[in-house]
Formats: C-alpha cells, structure tokens, sequence
C-alpha cells in the first residue's frame, strides 16, 4: 500500500471529468421533471448519444460535429418518449423503462462496426496565465470545452428557473398542469420542449464518455450512469446547483476509490465500488432534509379535459 | 336602448350523451351584478368557459358590444377584458402569491414592480395580501384573494366568479361582497355563479336560471323570493328532511384531547380536540375547508392512530385500533372525496361494496370473498338509495358524482353503524339527491346511531345537526346546540375573518 502515489491535483482534475456526464444527464432530467414528466429513459438517451456521437466523430473526424450528433440522437430518442406519453398518453414509468431497453439495443445495433477504434481527440483548452497557474491551472482550467459546457448549463439552467418567465411557465407546469392549461399555457408544447431539452443533455453526458472519458466504443459502455443520474435529481431535491455538488462528490469519490484501489488499501474492492453510491446517497438525504418537495404534477398523464 | 357589454345568442354545446348547453341566450350590461342560478350540472360552467374561450361552442353566437366575440383561448378573452375567478382554485402551491399572479398576466412587469402593484391594489380594494409568501400556506379566502388580484390587475370589464363563496366564512363573504360592489360601482360587469339564493338575493341586479342546460327564466333577485328561485332551479317543489323528535342516549362516541399531526405537508394539525356524541344525536363540524376536517376524519376512522384514551367507544379506548377493528366495534366513516378515498374509481361498485362492508356485512370466509352476498349487498344499496347505474358491475367511475356519493353513504348507513362520522356528505349532489342523503342520515339518528357529519355547508348543519362546533387552524370550539345559533354565531365559531381587513369602501 502506498498512499503517497495518489496525486491530489490529479485526482481532483480527474473528479470533474468522471463527474461531468452524470452532471450533463441530471441537468437534462431536473428541467424534465420540473417540467413534470418523468423520464426514466435517460440511460437509453445516453448510450444511443455516446454511439451517435462516437459514429460521427469517427466518420468525419470533428469530435465538435460528435458532440452535436450525439445531442441530436439523444432528443430524436426521447421523441419516441414524447409520442408515448404526451400523444398517446402511454404510462411515463412504462415508457422510460422501454425507452432504455430500446436504445441499448439500438446502439449495441449501431456501434458494431465501431468497436476497437480511437476517436479523434478534441484536445484541452489552453489559456494564457490561467491555464499556467499552479494547482489552481491544471484543476479548473486545463480541461476539454464540453467540461465547461456541463458548468454552463447548469448556471443556465438555474438561472432560467429562478430569474426567467420561460422559467416560471415551466415550473407552474410541473406544479399544476390542469391551472397551468386552464391559464392558457400550452402544456403539452412545454413538456415536449423539455423532453427533448434533457435528450439532449442526455446524449452529450453519453458521447462525452465515449468521446473523452474512456475514449471508444463498448456496448452499454454507460453502466447504469443514467440511472445514477435519475437518482441524483431526486436527492439534490431539484435544485441545479446541488445536483452539480452530487455529481463532483460522485465522481469525487470513484475516482477516489479507483485510486485506493490501485494503492492496494486493505479493503475489499466490492466496498471501495460501492463507496461512491452510499456516500452520495447519503450526504444528498441529509441535505434534502429542507422538505424540498417534488414537482406536484411529476408523472402525473396531463389529458385536457375540456 | 343601450349595447350590452356582452350578449349570448343561442349558445348550444353538447357532449357525448349529453347536452350542456341548450340555446342559451342572456346579455350582460355595464356595470352589472348577473347571476348565474343553477344545480350541478345545469351546464353553468359549461357556459362560462364558452366565454372565457376554454371550449367553443357547437352553435351560437357571443356579441361584446355588438361586436362578434369568439375567443380561441383564454389568452384572447384576457386580451378582451374578461378575467375569471375558478371555482377549484387554478393556484400553484409550491410559488408565491407574485409568481403565481404572474403567471395570468400577459406582460407582466418585473417581480419587484409587479408585488408593488400588488400591495398597492390589494390595499385599495381591502384584501391584503404579502406578495412572497408561498401560496400553500395560505388560507382559503387568503387563495381567493390571490385570484381576485390576478383578475384585478388587468383591469377586466367583465369578471367572472365561479362559486367564490363555497369556501368562505359568513364574515370573509361580506368582505368579499363590499369588494364587489366597489368594483361594480366604478362599472365593471360581474357574472357570479352560484346556488346560494340568499348570495344572490342580496348582491345581484339580475338572474339567469339554468336547469338541465336550458335557460328556464330570469328575475330580478331582490324581488324574488329564495324559494322561488329555488323551485325555477330544481323545477319542482322541494322537501324538506324531517327529523323526528328523539330522545338522546347515553355518550357513544367520546374524544378528549386529541391531537394529531398532519400527515400532508399542506395540511393542518389537530389540537387538543374534544368532543362528545350521545346515541340518536348528530353533531355537525362546519369550517372552512383546510382547518382540520380530513385529519379529524382520519383520526376518527383510524386512518391515523392516535394515543388509546384519545378516543372511546362506549367507555372503550379506540385510539390505538385501525380502519377494521373500529369497523367490528361499529364505528364506520365515510370520507370526503369520492374518488379514491371513499371508493375505488375503477372498481366495480360490488368489489367497492366488499371493501368497507366485509366485516360487518360478513362478506368473507377465512379470507375467501363470498362474491354472491357481496352483490346482493351492492344491490340492497342501490336499490334503498336509489342509485342510478345499470348493476353492481359498473365501476365506480362510471357513476356521476351524485350517483356515487348515495353509494358511498348508503353502504355505510346500511352497515347499521353504532357511530358514523361523515365527511361533506352531499357535496357536488344535487337538491333532490342531497335531499335524500340528509333524510338517511337524521334516520339512522333515529334508530340511536351517533353521527358525526363534517361539512362545509351551514345550510346542511342546520338542517340536521342537533348541536354544531366549528374547526378553525385545527382546534374544534366547544359544541353548542343548534337550535338558537346565529349566523353571527357560527361566523366567530369559525374563525370570524380570519384577521382579514374589511374592504375599504
């Protein structure tokens, strides 16, 4: 055991890579479920973006047109979600589920002749003084554009909720779709919008595992990120900025894990793997303990009735 | 002759089965109170969300000002000086009273203007209200004044107000009524829906009378008498229950101190509740809906258990036993809300029938289920309520409101229950219906069942109750007998006005 060889600075550049498609998926997700629907769907959403993305990068050698694609596979998947829920008014839970068992398939259908193959890079950002600095440089500012995309959102997305009106409709939608549609908003049209907002979310979380994080293509290479992902909006209480600690503290911690493992700490691998969904859980349940409630509407079938 | 601010020319809209509206035409004037008479399901709400552009009617033609009016969305008809006032309030709980004013505006200033402009109206038509609270915690005449607000705002020329007062104490009504009249006297119209006659007798300048979708005639309401109006809506004589005069037992039902926790986040806690109900007599709750009546329902039917001395049966503490156990001993209750809590919506009324009578009824057998008698049960209730469905094998959904709430109580009152408590037993039930339903429950009274009936209409509480307290924010006022209480009264038993200002006319 040698706990010396495990670098801090590296280990916390490295949380915010492992965190950042769990942070990309949730963001996504927290605007679906503030929106009220529930989409258990986004592992599906995930894998069919990181196999999107990865087919187009490969293909015509821009990881930036990867990334787009893999946003666009993500929302043309959760159209499907759309038509079941919103048109057919099918069941959220059903749907989602199915959602996911399609796309692993469908991507494990896609991405066979992509197995084996190196993506083209898309390289780090490299500021002048700020990128240089030490320890402060190689944490925050020597990491690839889409990490800083994930950040973004999520100011955005905050900010957009709290300060905006587009914000406040959707939130009223969520709340009390009969008010909301008895008001004139047009609830359908909001959700779909939000729907396919988090498919897109839910694709670049996928591509950016199979385009930076890992970087190739193995069938349902997401590993239940999605699922993570589902979970962590309901313990940071739909509160973006929570949901950006979760997902750190998560990736924080396999990271962590992953190096103790390598350092050989005498505790068994099963228990060091399990870490980082008992901490998690555990620090966003005493967090939540505010009575922050969910959306009153979530998962409610919205049918206008007059 | 001068233009109506708005008139309806024949408006016709049917659904499958049903037409809701028959060629109903009436006009509405500058700066007039008219009100909108008619039982439940006479088609009033029908009508007006024709005119606030929610549905469009099959036929027929609106007219403001001359002009032709057919709002494709609410959003138009806003935009044409309508606002609307919903019967079921269209708040949302988790924002606050700027935000969710905001969101029935078109352009809404910014939130630190807009709460100025709040605080500001507010005060001017006498109906304070803080801006950033959360408008879960407030009270119900606290949500209407949110609504109100929301209307205000937007300078309406037509305002339309659906049932406003079904969930307002006497006095929160009068504030309400002197806030109407101010808005009346600087020419704004009012379209007040309602089926309080003596509401409309002293606020109104004109009556529509609905029945069965059709308009059925007009008055002028100060010169009409209550019954009158009453006979127009319901389209024959109406009956009175009778109650037999009785002699009271020994005490069947005894709670002393209770106090429980609300299980709902939005909901209130009971404190320190004491009440005594004798054999053969019935207690009528009034208060505003939301000060405790779901929980003391729950905690009299064993939904939430409570410590065991809290509530006796007949000297025996209950407090501790669940739904069934009371059940066995005779202590039924049948809640409030009819789809799923006091039936099963997609159950059939058999199954629904097994699920509160098995015990009593001795509808199983070592946990099998004796279907036939099971049936036989849903039929005898049926038939002595005469509820209307084509068997027993209907589910539960497919009854109308009335149909289901006879069921409902019918299948306890039939349990021959030792104490029955009840929980807005003839709410959403038309005149006849209810009728029936009051004249079931002063029978079984008769027989020497205790009876606890929980309701929002003080109408019905006089009617049947033999003496009356009030729940206000979840403490019970000590009980008093019926006979003799005045409106005054029972207002304060109420809460009064809950602290709220009168209008500053």
């Amino acid at each position: 055991m040698n706990l010396g060889e495990i670098n801090p600075i590296l280990l916390i550049a490295s949380l915010m890579v492992a965190a950042t498609p769990l942070l990309l998926a949730a963001i996504g997700e927290l605007v679906v479920e503030k929106a009220g629907v529930l989409n258990l769907g986004v592992e599906g959403m995930m894998i069919v973006g990181a196999i999107s993305g990865f087919a187009i990068s490969v293909e015509t050698g821009s990881p930036w047109l990867g990334f787009v694609a893999a946003a666009m596979g993500g929302a043309l998947l959760s159209l499907l979600f759309v038509l079941l829920t919103q048109f057919a008014l099918a069941n959220q839970v059903a749907s989602g589920l199915a959602l996911t068992l399609f796309g692993l398939g469908l991507s494990a259908l896609l991405g066979q002749s992509y197995v084996g193959i190196k993506p083209p890079s898309m390289g780090d950002i490299h500021i002048p003084v700020l990128s240089d600095l030490p320890v402060i440089g190689p944490i925050l500012f020597q990491h690839d554009p889409i990490l800083y995309v994930g950040i973004a959102l999520t100011a955005g997305v905050w900010a957009m909720l709290k300060y905006t009106r587009a914000g406040l409709i959707l939130r009223a939608v969520g709340e009390n779709h009969d008010a909301a549609h008895a008001l004139g908003y047009k609830v359908v049209r909001i959700r779909v919008l939000a729907l396919l907002f988090g498919g897109a979310c839910a694709g670049l979380g996928g591509a950016y595992i199979s385009l930076i994080r890992v970087p190739q293509w193995t069938e349902g290479m997401t590993a239940g990120v999605g699922w993570i992902a589902l979970a962590l909006v309901v313990f940071a209480s739909w509160k973006p900025w929570r949901t950006l600690l979760g997902a750190y503290l998560f990736g924080g911690i396999t990271v962590l894990q992953l190096n103790l493992q390598a350092a050989g700490v005498a505790i068994p691998v099963e228990y060091l793997a399990m870490s980082p969904y008992i901490i998690t859980i555990l620090v966003l349940v005493i967090l939540s303990a505010d009575k922050s409630r969910a959306p009153a509407s979530l998962g409610r079938i919205f049918h206008a009735s007059h | 002759m001068t233009i109506p601010l708005l008139s309806l020319q024949g408006l016709t809209k049917a659904y499958p089965g049903v037409v809701a509206n028959d060629h109903v035409s009436f006009d509405i004037g500058d700066g007039e109170v008219h009100a909108l008479l008619g039982e439940n399901g006479a088609g009033k709400s029908t009508l007006v969300k024709m005119i606030y552009g929610l549905i469009k009617p099959d036929s027929g033609t609106m007219l403001m000002r001359g002009q032709p009016y057919a709002p494709s969305e609410p959003r138009a008809a806003r935009a044409d000086g309508i606002a609307m006032v919903f019967q079921h309030f269209s708040l949302f709980d988790a924002l606050n009273v700027a935000e969710n004013i905001a969101l029935g505006m078109e352009n809404p200033p910014p939130m630190g203007d807009l709460a100025a402009r709040i605080r500001e109206v507010s005060e001017n038509y006498g109906l304070p209200l803080d801006p950033y609270r959360t408008v879960g915690d407030l009270s119900a005449g606290e949500r209407q004044r949110v609504e109100i607000i929301r209307c205000l705002l937007q300078d309406p020329k037509l305002l339309i107000m659906d049932e406003p007062t079904s969930v307002l104490t006497p006095q929160e009504v009068e504030i309400l009524f002197e806030t109407l009249k101010k808005l009346r006297s600087e020419g704004t119209s009012i379209l007040y829906i309602s089926h309080k006659l003596e509401e409309i007798r002293t606020l109104c300048d004109h009556a529509t009378i609905l029945r069965l979708g059709k308009n059925v005639g007009e008055c002028v309401p100060a010169e009409t008498s209550a019954r009158d109006m009453a006979e127009l809506m319901v389209g024959s004589a109406l009956q009175t229950p009778e109650r037999a005069g009785r002699a009271l037992g020994p005490v069947a039902l005894d709670v002393t101190g209770l106090s429980v926790p609300s299980p709902s986040e939005f909901g209130t806690a009971l404190k320190n509740v004491h009440l005594t109900v004798r054999k053969g007599e019935v207690l009528g709750i009034g208060g505003v809906a939301g000060n405790g009546q779901d929980e003391l329902l729950g905690a009299l039917s064993g939904e939430i258990t409570t410590a065991a001395d809290a509530i006796k049966f007949n000297g025996q503490p209950i407090g501790r036993l669940g739904p069934t156990a009371r059940r066995k001993l005779g202590v039924l209750t049948a809640p409030e809300e009819r789809l799923g809590h006091a039936a099963a919506p997609d159950m059939s009324l058999t199954e629904n029938a097994l699920l509160t009578g098995s015990v009593r009824e001795n509808l199983e057998t070592r946990g099998f289920l004796k279907w036939s008698d099971a049936r036989v049960f849903a039929e005898r209730i049926i038939k002595s309520f005469d509820v209307r469905t084509p068997g027993p094998e209907n589910a539960a959904r497919s009854l109308s409101g009335g149909n289901l709430q006879k069921f409902v109580i019918g299948r306890e009152v039939l349990q021959n229950p030792e104490v029955l408590v009840v929980n807005q037993p003839t709410w959403g039930v038309d005149a006849a219906a209810a009728a029936a339903i009051r004249q079931a429950i002063l029978d079984l009274a008769a027989q020497g069942t205790a009876v606890v009936c929980i309701s929002q209409d003080l109408d019905e509480l006089m009617e049947i109750s033999d003496s009356f307290a009030a729940l206000n924010e979840g403490r019970l006022s000590t009980p008093r007998p019926t006979a003799g209480l005045t409106v005054e009264e029972i207002g304060l038993m109420m809460g009064g006005a809950h602290g709220m200002e009168v209008a500053h006319v």
